[in-house]
This record gives structure tokens, C-alpha cells and sequence, in this order.
């Protein structure tokens, strides 16, 4: 039966392995098959969310790839497969015939199907190779059309940036192995001191970058250059959330290391505080909404670093409904109206009410409405937060309310012009979607009174400020938008370009990287090749040296040889003269000699 | 059977530069024939390849006695692999030179002649045997670039040959040493690696070790010796570069494994950091340089330096013992043999994809190309297909040696292995930067090129099993990790006698 359990990230996979392969082939079948495979998906996921599977594999010596459902992997992988079901469906109302069908559903099934693993692994191997998979097919779905060189650079710059993050999960891994020989993740947090610092060193770099937290939050801007309902994924149930999922999961480890759950919890509590600032001056509404899930993941984050995970885990589920029914909505008003500026979208909500209602719906959970959704989950995912912690969080609430509310009177608070022209008109089952996702937009908080282990101690004091704060910050924003949210330059200028860490990156990290590759390819060519070119070059010398030198030496010593021998012979024909007398002469001169030297010798 | 396998190509060849008026058409197809026979031969011998640690398929016949040499060859978990791998590569460019018109014959006899030197290098337990193949694959492959190549190719192979000729030189004066200092002196690589005759002898063991390094770290290749690697692989023919990279290289990073350290274990032992150093260095150094080249080509070739020094990492980190415990110096010399297969597969397809580069526009400089996905979208998607794999992709083989490496080196060298880790990101980057550039954007082409065609039925069915196969140990590594498991277990054992 557990062996099913593959199935739930598998089938997706393999659905999308196969019609990305296929490719145009495959343009007219892409969609109903993906939408087939999702919802069995979904049927596998209710399933397994019921039975806890759990299922293993040998993969390397001594590492086996392990999944399993308990209850926060049972809570992401419903949420991812429902979602992933409704922006498919989405997708199959507002994608145009013309476009690669068969490319997109499948790269999305992929995609779907890495976080479906990434949240069932039970040991860190199996969670890197989703990790990574989905950075990567994030990629492709960002730099879905891809004549557009901009959009491929904000593609390469994410997947760049995700995978530079990345490496803290390789080395995470390396040390965990090193330290006890295992890779799970229920092991990790008995890793012992100095690798256990190793390994939460490179989960929370890991999550960070994955989660668009500070300093890797620029990657997410870029982001938007994909389709909509990519969007709509990527902010929500998938990518970003990864990072706050995996932060939850390891809450135990962040905990055991003494110095993580304190960073982890205030680079989650800063993150949402500064992105929610940056997401109050957006004048995009796409850019609005992505700088606010940087925000909004802060506060998930936020929980795992006090370990307040169920409230986490529930601030996830809301934002992902939420977050999809909000980048959706504007998907619809892009290919609607062709604009996704806020100053071009006014009285864009009263156009079409049904599409604004859903949107007023999301935006209000988003700016912490009592008793909508993430009202709920806010406050339980700040339930631990202590007093330093929870005064920031709550700055960074009030400018959830204000961003929100920018959105939302940006799009409501204006009678519609009834001269504009439109280019589209929202299709029924685009507008079923949003709806359906509205309710668990404003209604998902009941699940706290389900969740078993939430805190039962929010003080009243608590409450009651979030209670005020949010509408009081909320009505800020309606004043502020009346007057056509008017900001000092420098915060306008600064906050679009998402205080240009996206430069700061570039200036510091790639351009120095480039400088040096371009450095040490002229040393590999001029020194490391002109060295053996130059040894080469110093043998061909020696060579003529030797055959302009030695060689002439030692042939003049042949030829001298040659030369003294034929004199020799020369020489020795003299005597030959033929004539008796002189050989008589010759002889007498002989044999003196011999007496000679016989007299001496003897 | 293993002779059989050795020398089917090489007879083969013979053959057919005997056999005279053969169309060129028959020719080729007759490349493919023998190449594919070979291939079902090799699984065949992998089907019979036992559980258990060892030799297999194992001949010994005396050839000359007088000085200890013999022909022996066999096959453990490291040699079949690597076998394995030399076979499905040489049926892809089989397949992919179908295409080729230029001295048909000659290029046919000269592939098989390859096939069986680099088949019975993998196979030698013999010193001079494996010697022998080790300096007549230079010889081939150095008629495969100056017959075949294009632009500089004779310059290009004279270099090739002189570098590597020298570093055949240096290896045959270790083994010489070696020979010398067995009692009784033999050539013999698994009586060598019984008796280890160096062990006692830290002076000789260390100059022994080094004339060996040399040469094997020539053909590798390791930085600093890797400059005859990207003229050699730019100008050579799409299938020479293929197989240059995916199997000549492997000769050298295959005798670290086969020789260097189960004979000289203990002098392995001792100098095994400049091993990390040379391997971390060749990363971060491969990848780098790599990154900022401008030619397609230049760039996969030294994606290999890169790729090569991860083997060097983990073998260095294997000859670590004390606080090394063997399972993790087993995960690291596993990823390495594992890396061996993976960057024959992967890089081999991307050295046969370059080759559509010149075949449509005589030219491998990026700058002179931008979109070509829109007229070529399977070229573009087996090209991306291939950078994500060589970028280290979970899902594809390179992750799973560069992981194995990662971790099994990491507790050992913590910092060196932090470092290299380094090189995947470099790697992504180039690889992203690449595809960006050429296959990406609005199309254009150098003005004397008017369509870019997209593969051919050749050059797909070449690549796209390569990459399946990529894929396949990437997803299901299992097959090959058991074989591999065994003789790297075996290798750890050796150098920690």
C-alpha cells in the first residue's frame, strides 16, 4: 500500500517528464491531461493525508530516499495539489491556443510534483533533489516565452540565486552525514556541535534564498516575468513556501543549535517588515503582491524560528489561497484590460463585480480582516513571538493592511471607465476559480479550531491589538490612496527598485565573479598555455642550437676522422713505389728498428 | 569473452580496410553493425557480472615472460562500468557519423582501432598492457584530429600528442619503478597490488607516485597540465571530441583507481592532499575559466577540467583514514567512479551537439547566435537538457556522483569540499549564460547563414539516448551503483592496508 505513496509526486512527474518531451505534439492533449492528473493527484493526496503512508527506497550506499505523511506534510500536500488543481484550471480558460500548451502544463506538473516530494521526504536527500528540480523548472516557467530576453535573465537571475542558496543544503548534508552518518531529517537536530552549526547554517541559507527572504529577496521581483498563473504557483502553495515549510520542519534542529531559531526568527520578523514596506510603494500590482509574500513568508518564518509551527503551517494554507486567488485575479484583469499598473487598473473591481468581490475577499484576509482567514493564522503564527519579536511583526502587519488596501482601493475605489477599451473578457470557469478559492481565502481559520496542538495562551492583550490595528491601518491606506498615494521621491524611487539589492547583488557578487573568469582565462591562455607552448618552442630552439653547434662539432670531428683517414691512406701508398730496391731499403730500416726496440725493451 | 570484446573492434576494422570497393554507405553502416555488437556483448558480460568482490571474466596468457609481462585482463566493478560506457559512446558516434563523407574508410578502421584500445585499457591487470593502450588510443586520436578536424586541427593534434606522448612517458618510467621494486619483479597489476613493493620505500614510493600522477594527471586532464585539452577538443571532429572527452579522458582518472592507489597505498596516504588541492583547484579553475570563454565548444572542454577535478577531490579525500570512516571514503570513491560514467554520457552529448554548431555555420562563437530555439527546438531542448544535467540537475547522473562526492568528502575536508561545492554554482551559471545567449532571444544567425536547421534523424538518435541514459541512472541509480559499489569498496579497503 505505502508503495502508492510514490505515486503522489511521481504521477505528476512523469505526466510532465512526458509532455514537455512530446512538445507541440502534444499542444491540443496538454491540458485535459494535466488537469486528469492533478485531480487523481489530489485524490492521492486526500488519500494519503488519511492513511500516513510512508515508503522507502535504497538509492546510495547507506542513503535511501524515505517518504512520509504526518500531519504538516498531510496540510502541504493538500494544499499544494488543491491549489496547483485550481491554477490548472485557470490555466486552461485563460491560455491562449496559440501558445505551447503541451511545454507549459507539463513543466507546471513538474513543478508540482517536485514540491509534492520536496514536502513527503523524510530525509534530506530526496528533499535536495525536489529542491532543486523545482528551482529549475521554475526557471522554465519563467522564462516560458522565451523570445523575450529580459524575461530569461530574470529567469537565470532567480535560478541563480535560488541555487546559490542552494549550497548551504549540499553542505547541510555533507556535515549531517559526516557527523551521524544519516541523512534524515528527524536526525538532524541530535547532530552533534560543530557540525550541528554546519547544518543549520545551510538549511536556514537554503530557505532563505528558496523563501525570498533578506538579502535574497530581488529574485522574486524578477520573477513576475512569467505567466500569470506561474505566478499564481510560485507565491503561493509551491517554491517560496518551500522555504518556510522546510524552516517548520526543522524547527527542532533550528531550535537544538541555540543561535538558529533567534536568526531564524528575525530574519523572518525583519524580512516581513522591510518587504512590507517595499510591497506599501509598489505602483505594480504584480510587484505589490510578490514583495508581500516576500513579507508574508517572513512571518511564517518568523514561527519556525519560535517554533510555533502549527500556526505556521496554517499561516502557509491561508496565504497560498489567498496569494493564488490574488495573483489570478490579476492575471484576469492583465488579459482583460492589458495592464497590470495600479493607476491603469481603477475601478478595474467594478467592472466585473464578481471578479472584485473575490479580489476585495482576498485582500482584506491579506490585510488581516477579523475573522477572515489569515487574521487567524497571523496571530497564531505570532503566538510565541516575544515582546521584541511580536512589536516588529506587528509593525509589519499594519503594512499588510496598508499594502492591501492600496490594492484594493486602487481597484475598487473608482467608478469604472466605461470608455476604456478591454481586449478580453473573463472567461466562466476563470471566474469560478477565483471563487472557489475565495472561500478558503476568508474561511480556511476555522481549521484552527481542528489543528490539535495550537497554543491555547494568545494573551488578550494580543488579540485586541490585532484586532484594532489592521482596520485602523486599513483606513490609513483608504486616506492615503484617496489622495493618490503620494510618496517622498527617494522611498518611491528606492522601494520599486526593491532597494536595489537585485544592484547590490549584481555589483558585488557577479560582476567580480565575471572579472575574475575573464582574468583567469587570459592567465590560462597567455601563462599555463604560453608555459608550454613556450617549453615547446625552447625545445624546437635547442634543437637548431644542437644542429647548429653540437651537430657541427661533432660532424667536424667526423669529417675530420674522414679527413686524417684518407691523408693516412695517402700517406700509406707512398711507399708503394713497386720497385725491389726500395723494399730492400724499407725492410733494413724495419728490422733496425725491431733491434732496437728489442735491445731497449729487453 | 573479454578478449572477444577487447579486440572485436579492432578486427572488425582490419577487415574492412581489407576488404576493398566497400560503398561508403556500408561502411558506415558497418561502424554502427560492430559497434552495437559490441555494445550487446558488453551486456552480456553485465548480465554474468557476479555479486561478489573481485575479477571477472579474467584471462591470463604469458606474453613476455622474461620481464613479467603478461596478457591479463578482467573486469571488476570499476572496470565494467567504464566499459560499459565506452560502448554506448562509441554506437552514438557510430550513429552520429553517419553523416560523415571525408575518407570513410580510414575514419571507420580508426574508430574501431579506438574502440579496442580504449575497451582493453579499461580491461589491462597488466602494467605494459595497459600502458600500451593507454599510448595507442594517443596515436589514434591523434589521426582522428589531424585527418578529421577542422581550422587548426594539425597544430591542434601534434600538441595533443607531444603533451600526452610525455605524460605516456612519465607513467611508463613509475611503472618501471614499480617493476623494479616487485620481488619477483613482475608487470602484474593484481600481484603488484597484493605485494604493494613500495610500501617500505617512502623515497621510491613518492617518486614512483609522482612519475604516475604525472602522466595519468596529463590525460585527466588536472590544472596545470590541462592545456592541450581545449585546442585538442575544439578543433577535433563533433564524435573525436566526443570521445576524446568521454572516454580518453577517463584513462587518466581510471588509473588513479586501478593503479595509484591499491598499489601504492601508503605513499598515497601521504601526499593524498595535493590530490584535494589539485581537484578543488581544477574545479573552481575549470568552471571559471569556462565561464568567461566565448566559443561553445572551449567552454564544454573546459567544463571537463572542471568536472575532472571532482574525481581528484574525492580520491584525495579517500586516501584520508584517520577520523575518515570508511563508509564515507566509500560514498566519495563511488561518486568518483560514478562521475567517470556520468561526464562520459553527458559531456559526450554535448560535444556531439557542439558539432551541429559548425555542420550548419562553421562556427562555435555564441556571440554569433541568439534564438536559435525557434528554428531549431530540439537541438535547443536536448542542448538545455544537457546543461541541466552537466550542471549537476538532481535527476540526472551528475548529481548523483557529484552529491556522493560532496558527501562522502565533506567530513573529511570540510573546507576544500565547501569550496568545490562552489563549482556547481559556477557551473550554473555558465551553462544558464550559454543557453541565454545562443538558443534564447530573438533569432540571429552570421549573415552568410540563411535557416538554422534543426538535429537530423542521426544526430538525435546519437544524442537523445545518451541523455535518456543520463536520466535513467540520475532516476534509478541502483543498477549501477551496485556494480560500482563493489570495487570502490574494494579500492577503500586497498588504500587503507
Amino acid at each position: 500500500m505505502s508503495a502508492v505513496l510514490w505515486l503522489l509526486p511521481g504521477l505528476p512527474l512523469l505526466a510532465g517528464g512526458v509532455l514537455c518531451v512530446v512538445g507541440r505534439r502534444g499542444n491540443r492533449a496538454a491540458a485535459p491531461v494535466a488537469v486528469a492528473v492533478l485531480a487523481a493527484t489530489l485524490g492521492l493526496a486526500a488519500w494519503a493525508a488519511v492513511v500516513r503512508p510512508s515508503a522507502r527506497v535504497p538509492f546510495m550506499v547507506g542513503l535511501p530516499l524515505r517518504l512520509a505523511v504526518d500531519d504538516l506534510s498531510a496540510l502541504m500536500i493538500v494544499t499544494v495539489a488543491a491549489v496547483t488543481l485550481l491554477v490548472l484550471l485557470y490555466s486552461v480558460a485563460e491560455f491562449a491556443a496559440d501558445e505551447a500548451s503541451a511545454r507549459f502544463f507539463g513543466l507546471v506538473l513538474l513543478f508540482a510534483g517536485a514540491m509534492l516530494l520536496t514536502v513527503s521526504a523524510t530525509s534530506l536527500l530526496p528533499l535536495l533533489m525536489a529542491w532543486e528540480v523545482m528551482g529549475a523548472t521554475s526557471y522554465a516557467l519563467i522564462a516560458f516565452w522565451w523570445r523575450d530576453t529580459w524575461r530569461v535573465r530574470t529567469a537565470t537571475t532567480a535560478f541563480l540565486t535560488t541555487r546559490a542558496a542552494d549550497l548551504g543544503l549540499y553542505v547541510a548534508a555533507g556535515a549531517a552525514f559526516a557527523a551521524v552518518g544519516s541523512l534524515d531529517l528527524g536526525a538532524l537536530a541530535t547532530v552533534p556541535a560543530p557540525w550541528l552549526h554546519v547544518v543549520a547554517g545551510g538549511v536556514l541559507l537554503a530557505a532563505a534564498g528558496k523563501s525570498a527572504q533578506l538579502p535574497f529577496s530581488f529574485w522574486l521581483s524578477g520573477a513576475m516575468a512569467g505567466p500569470s498563473p506561474v505566478s499564481a504557483l510560485l507565491h503561493s502553495a509551491t517554491m517560496v513556501a518551500a522555504g518556510a515549510y522546510l524552516l517548520l520542519r526543522l524547527s527542532p534542529l533550528l531550535h537544538s543549535s541555540g543561535w538558529g531559531a533567534g536568526t531564524t526568527a528575525w530574519l523572518g520578523a525583519l524580512t516581513a517588515l522591510v518587504l512590507g514596506a517595499v510591497a506599501c510603494v509598489q505602483r505594480d500590482l504584480k510587484q505589490l503582491l510578490a514583495a508581500s509574500t516576500s513579507a508574508q513568508v517572513g512571518l511564517m518564518v518568523l514561527a519556525a524560528g519560535t517554533g510555533a509551527v502549527s500556526g505556521g503551517a496554517l499561516h502557509l494554507a491561508t496565504h497560498a489561497a489567498v496569494k493564488s486567488l490574488l495573483f489570478l485575479t490579476a492575471g484576469v484583469w492583465l488579459v482583460s484590460l492589458g495592464s497590470q499598473d495600479l493607476a491603469r487598473l481603477a475601478g478595474a473591481a467594478r467592472r466585473w463585480p464578481l471578479v472584485g468581490a473575490a479580489f476585495a475577499v482576498g485582500a482584506l484576509s491579506l490585510a488581516g480582516i477579523p475573522p477572515l482567514a489569515m487574521w487567524v493564522s497571523k496571530d497564531l503564527a505570532l503566538a510565541n513571538a516575544d515582546p521584541g519579536l511580536w512589536t516588529v511583526a506587528l509593525a509589519a502587519a499594519a503594512l499588510s493592511a496598508v499594502y492591501a488596501g492600496r490594492a484594493l482601493f486602487g481597484v475598487v475605489g473608482q467608478a469604472w471607465n466605461e470608455n476604456r477599451t478591454t481586449v478580453g473578457h473573463p472567461t466562466r470557469l476563470a471566474v469560478a476559480v477565483l471563487v472557489v478559492l475565495a472561500v478558503p481565502s476568508a474561511g480556511l481559520g476555522v481549521a484552527a479550531l481542528v489543528v490539535p496542538d495550537l497554543p491555547a495562551d494568545v494573551q488578550g492583550f494580543e488579540i485586541l491589538a490585532s484586532v484594532v490595528v489592521a482596520p485602523a491601518a486599513l483606513l490609513a491606506a483608504w486616506a492615503w490612496t484617496r489622495q493618490g498615494a503620494p510618496l517622498p521621491t527617494a522611498a518611491a524611487t528606492w522601494g520599486e527598485r526593491w532597494l536595489g539589492l537585485r544592484a547590490l547583488a549584481e555589483r558585488f557578487v557577479a560582476r567580480p565573479t565575471h572579472a575574475l573568469a575573464r582574468a583567469l582565462a587570459v592567465f590560462d591562455d597567455r601563462v599555463v598555455a604560453g608555459a608550454v607552448s613556450a617549453l615547446g618552442r625552447g625545445g624546437r630552439q635547442a634543437a637548431s642550437a644542437f644542429d647548429g653547434g653540437a651537430e657541427r662539432a661533432v660532424r667536424g670531428l667526423v669529417d675530420a676522422v674522414g679527413y686524417g683517414a684518407r691523408k693516412l691512406g695517402r700517406a700509406a701508398r707512398r711507399p708503394q713505389t713497386g720497385q725491389l730496391h726500395q723494399y730492400y731499403a724499407q725492410a733494413a730500416v724495419a728490422l733496425v728498428l725491431v733491434a732496437v726496440l728489442i735491445v731497449l725493451v729487453v | 569473452m573479454l578478449t572477444v570484446v577487447v579486440f572485436l573492434p579492432v578486427v572488425a576494422g582490419v577487415l574492412l580496410l581489407a576488404t576493398p570497393r566497400l560503398p561508403d554507405a556500408v561502411l558506415r553502416w558497418c561502424l554502427v553493425a560492430v559497434t552495437a555488437v559490441e555494445l550487446v556483448l558488453v551486456m552480456v558480460l553485465w548480465a554474468d557480472f557476479p555479486g561478489a568482490a573481485g575479477y571477472r571474466f579474467e584471462a591470463r596468457v604469458p606474453w613476455m615472460p622474461s620481464i613479467g609481462v603478461s596478457y591479463h585482463v578482467g573486469l571488476d566493478g570499476l572496470a565494467l562500468p567504464l566499459v560499459a560506457m565506452t560502448a554506448v559512446l562509441f554506437l552514438a558516434c557510430a550513429v552520429y557519423s553517419l553523416r560523415e563523407t571525408r575518407r570513410v574508410r580510414a575514419y571507420v578502421a580508426l574508430l574501431l582501432f579506438l574502440e579496442t584500445t580504449a575497451v582493453g585499457l579499461f580491461a589491462a591487470l597488466d602494467l605494459i598492457l595497459f600502458f600500451l593502450f593507454f599510448d595507442l588510443s594517443i596515436v589514434g586520436m591523434y589521426f582522428v584530429i589531424a585527418g578529421w578536424g577542422h581550422r587548426d586541427h594539425r597544430r591542434a593534434a601534434l600538441q595533443f600528442f607531444l603533451y600526452t606522448f610525455i605524460g605516456s612517458l612519465a607513467l611508463l618510467l613509475g611503472f618501471i619503478g614499480l617493476y623494479l621494486a616487485a620481488d619477483p619483479h613482475t608487470f602484474d597489476i593484481a600481484d603488484l597490488t597484493a605485494s604493494r613493493p613500495l610500501d617500505g620505500a617512502p623515497l621510491a614510493g613518492a617518486l614512483v607516485l609522482l612519475a604516475v600522477t604525472v602522466g595519468l594527471a596529463i590525460k585527466t586532464p588536472l590544472v596545470p597540465f590541462h592545456t592541450w585539452l581545449p585546442p585538442a577538443h575544439t578543433e577535433a571532429p563533433a564524435a573525436g571530441s566526443a570521445l576524446l572527452a568521454g572516454v580518453l579522458l577517463k584513462m587518466g582518472t581510471y588509473g588513479f583507481v586501478r593503479i595509484a592507489m591499491p598499489v601504492l597505498p601508503a605513499a598515497w596516504r601521504q601526499y593524498t592532499v595535493v590530490f584535494v588541492v589539485v581537484g578543488v583547484v581544477s574545479v573552481l579553475y575549470g568552471a571559471l575559466v569556462a565561464l568567461a570563454q566565448t566559443d561553445f565548444k572551449r567552454m564544454i572542454a573546459y567544463t571537463s577540467v572542471n568536472h575532472m577535478g571532482y574525481i581528484a577531490l574525492a580520491i584525495g579525500t579517500a586516501g584520508i583514514i584517520a577520523g575518515n570512516d570508511a563508509q564515507a571514503r566509500q560514498l566519495a570513491v563511488t561518486g568518483a567512479v560514478t562521475q567517470m560514467v556520468s561526464h562520459g554520457l553527458i559531456t559526450g552529448a554535448l560535444f556531439l551537439l557542439a558539432g551541429v554548431f559548425y555542420d550548419r555555420a562553421r562556427t562555435y562563437d555564441m556571440s554569433s547566435y541568439s534564438g536559435l530555439a525557434g528554428t531549431a527546438p530540439r537541438f535547443a531542448g536536448l542542448t538545455a537538457v544537457g546543461a541541466f544535467a552537466s550542471l549537476g540537475l538532481p535527476g540526472f547522473s551528475g548529481f548523483i556522483a557529484e552529491f556522493q562526492i560532496f558527501t562522502g568528502s565533506l567530513g573529511a575536508q570540510p573546507v576544500a569540499t565547501a569550496l568545490a561545492v562552489l563549482g556547481i554554482l559556477v557551473t550554473a551559471a555558465l551553462f544558464l549564460l550559454a543557453l541565454q545567449r545562443v538558443f534564447l532571444g530573438q533569432q540571429r544567425l552570421p549573415a552568410y547563414v540563411p535557416t538554422f536547421g534543426d538535429l537530423r534523424v542521426a544526430e538525435f538518435v546519437a544524442v537523445a539516448p545518451l541523455l535518456s541514459l543520463a536520466l535513467l541512472i540520475g532516476v534509478l541509480p541502483r543498477f549501477l551503483l551496485d556494480t560500482i559499489e563493489r570495487g570502490a569498496g574494494a579500492v577503500v579497503e586497498l588504500v587503507a592496508r
